[in-house]
């Protein structure tokens, strides 16, 4: 075997593909599953890469876009709620195309380890017309990706590359192949391309849907699809991405008995599947996430044939796939296991000891005790793990950003004292503009942002706005008598919760700043 | 050789790096690896696990298939006790003894301990309380690893030069202390009959 092999997890091997693929930057905001992509790259990448964390994923989007524009290969990566939030970019840019190669990396996290929703990103590269790629291994994403930025330039397209949090965070040996040089500086050809007025839309809409056959026939072409026959014809295999792999753990080493149609390359591959139809009159159909080919495939067959899969409950509509739900799926006896322990009980995650948030949630909690009608609304952080006991400190976690604003709009429907918890970094992601949306209307609500300085959560990344909090905050109009800049610890409790109190009695926008550093960057310094 | 194993223990308590030096030694002895890790969220302290999986040929699961791991190796003793559904008929369990009771309703520690030892092929051993007698306070992960040393399919001095690799940047104090906390648990561990 090659010396040269290395252990990566999966997005590890993405970003050492993008960068052998002739990278010249990458852009993303953390989010597990895909933080590891951009940390990789900021450790590994030569010098002049682009490698540095953005505000969101919609400004890590536009930014990658940018540089496509210019003739360079960009790659952008979040996690699948992240596409939500650059879903504008993500659906336009198709519009536009490309002109160097854009990869669009989707770490998707079905079971929800560490996300509020179990989204398959595969029905966004769907909806913009997109073609998509899906990695069943660690090798396969390393390939996958140059694979990926070639498709993007020959079709002048954005390409996702989806995958999920197994895959992900799953290291195994990968060789890399011969890097490449980066494109030179190119300015697209027609000045019209990235000019979405309507009469440009309209013509390069038109061209969007001529690329179809051609995205569709490089699906049917792709090495990453591929149709293995089998003698039992009784049910053939529709697998996706790395459900393979818990096919062949299924067989345990020996072949798979019944045809199978390994699935890497999107759009959906219909005359393969059309292939494997003929042999076999139920279709099995088994990928982590969504059922998004077992939905379209009914309108890929004429009626009469059997299609099982998430749908049917064959495999349950929820969580990830595993080797057992699929050896159950492909009618495999149960194996005889060890019962669980009846002594072990749930350990789910908290705030860490000496965390700063758990100073601040103390005294946001005394004082509304004093307040029963009113309520906290909470964000994306560790700060959420304050809904848990001991804490139960707040009423809400939904989206980046949503704790401003859902106190606002509680605040419009009466409810008295309404108040926003959020971090730093979550407040520069999505928080500005909705307290720019409360200072216009003078909304009674109390923000608390809690500045550990860093993006806890994701393992400490860089914060945008640290240092610069104070000066974002009296720059959208908070009032400077109702900016209050305070330090959660035990010793300053009677006088936060003064601060606190003064605030809340106020019926207009006020911010608390409560700034102590995270207790995990201030170990590792 | 095929060998399916489940590392355990509680967000911070280090299980990546006890992956990271078996993976080092398997990539060296020219092996195939799957490692599934546990990033995120959970590292809050949470329950963390670690599915590793050793070959010399083509791995398909990142997942260890329950029934199938030959070893759970636990910083943690309820954490070894989560996992006994994957562990194999004839697997070894090799956990340490201290607790972290970070949620409500911790069980006994008492009964914890009973069921660890009523399964055969146990060793239950404080790990912190060696990893401190060896000069490695910080090493509780190696203690865990050196104890497990004889059941891992990789010779002690692949599995050495890992640590060495592993902590090299971290300075020679901490190579050394690391592989002293090792080299102690192997030790206890040879002494140790497997009931």
């Amino acid at each position: 075997m090659s010396s040269d092999r290395r252990l990566l997890l999966a997005d590890e091997a993405i970003a050492q593909g993008a960068l052998d693929a002739g990278l010249s930057g990458a852009y993303a905001y953390p989010g597990t599953p895909s933080t590891e992509i951009l940390e990789y790259v900021q450790r590994q990448a030569p010098a002049g890469v682009h490698c540095e964390w953005s505000a969101n994923e919609k400004t890590a989007y536009e930014e990658a876009l940018g540089m496509a524009y210019a003739g360079k290969r960009a790659l952008v990566a979040m996690k699948h709620v992240g596409l939500n939030v650059a879903a504008d970019p993500f659906v336009n840019s198709a519009v536009t195309g490309v002109n160097g190669g854009l990869v669009v990396v989707a770490a998707d996290d079905p079971s929800m380890h560490s996300s509020q929703n179990e989204q398959d990103s595969r029905f966004y590269a769907d909806f913009a017309l997109l073609p998509a790629v899906e990695p069943s291994s660690q090798q396969e994403a390393y390939a996958m990706t140059r694979h990926a930025f070639d498709l993007s330039e020959k079709m002048r397209v954005p390409v996702l590359l989806r995958l999920t949090t197994r895959l992900a965070h799953s290291r195994a040996d990968v060789t890399p192949a011969a890097p490449r040089a980066q494109n030179a500086l190119a300015l697209p050809d027609d000045p019209r391309q990235f000019v979405l007025l309507p009469a440009n839309a309209r013509r390069n809409y038109a061209a969007l849907l001529a690329k179809q056959p051609a995205l569709r026939q490089a699906a049917e072409n792709s090495d990453f699809n591929a149709l293995t026959e089998g003698p039992d014809q009784s049910v053939g295999i529709v697998a996706c991405g790395l459900a393979i792999n818990y096919v062949r753990e299924a067989c345990d080493g020996a072949p798979c008995p019944h045809p199978i149609l390994k699935i890497g390359q999107y759009p959906l591959p219909e005359e393969l599947l059309r292939r494997l139809a003929e042999k076999c009159r139920t279709l099995l159909v088994i990928e982590d996430g969504m059922p998004f080919v077992e939905a379209r495939l009914r309108g890929v067959l004429p009626h009469g044939w059997t299609i099982r899969g998430r749908l049917d409950g064959t495999l349950p509509y929820a969580g990830e796939l595993t080797p057992e739900n699929v050896a159950r799926a492909l009618g495999k006896p149960a194996a005889v296991v060890r019962a669980a322990s009846a002594l072990v009980v749930p350990r789910p995650p908290g705030l860490c000891a000496a965390c700063p948030h758990t100073d601040s949630f103390l005294f946001v909690k005394e004082a509304m005790a004093e307040h029963p009608g009113g309520r906290v609304f909470s964000d994306i952080g560790c700060y959420a793990l304050g809904a848990l006991p001991p804490l139960e400190a707040i009423a809400s976690c939904v989206d980046m950003g949503a704790s401003i604003t859902m106190a606002k709009g509680a605040a419009d429907a009466g409810l008295r004292p309404a108040v926003a918890v959020i971090g730093d970094s979550t407040f520069t992601h999505s928080g500005m503009t909705g307290l720019l949306d409360a200072v216009y209307e003078k909304s009674p609500i109390t923000l608390l942002i809690l500045d550990n300085g860093t993006t806890g959560m994701t393992g400490g990344q860089i914060s945008l706005g640290a240092g610069r909090l104070e000066a974002i905050v009296r720059g959208l109009g908070v009032e400077p008598q109702h900016l209050r800049v305070l330090e959660p610890l035990k010793k300053n409790h009677a006088a936060n919760l003064k601060a606190l109190r003064e605030e809340l009695a106020y019926q207009g926008v006020s911010v608390i700043l409560s700034q102590r550093e995270c207790i995990q960057t201030a170990k590792r310094r | 050789m095929r060998y399916d194993m489940i590392i355990a223990g509680v967000g911070g308590q280090g299980i990546l790096s006890i992956a990271t030096v078996i993976g080092q030694a398997v990539l060296e002895r020219g092996w195939r690896l799957k490692q599934s890790e546990v990033h995120g969220m959970a590292q809050r302290g949470g329950a963390v696990e670690t599915h590793l999986r050793i070959a010399d040929g083509e791995i398909a699961s990142d997942l260890v298939p329950k029934g199938r791991a030959s070893l759970i190796l636990a910083l943690e003793p309820l954490e070894a006790l989560r996992y006994l559904p994957w562990l194999a008929a004839d697997g070894r369990v090799v956990a340490n003894l201290a607790t972290v009771e970070n949620m409500a309703h911790y069980p006994d520690s008492a009964e914890v301990y009973a069921e660890l030892r009523r399964l055969s092929g146990c060793l239950l051993f404080d790990a912190a309380e060696l990893a401190r007698q060896n000069g490695g306070a910080g090493a509780v992960n190696m203690a865990v690893l050196g104890a497990a040393a004889s059941c891992l399919p990789l010779s002690v001095p692949a599995l050495e030069a890992a640590i060495t690799a592993r902590f090299q940047r971290k300075g020679a104090a901490v190579v050394k202390g690391n592989l002293a906390v090792f080299r102690a648990a192997a030790k206890l561990a040879e002494a140790h009959a497997y009931n």
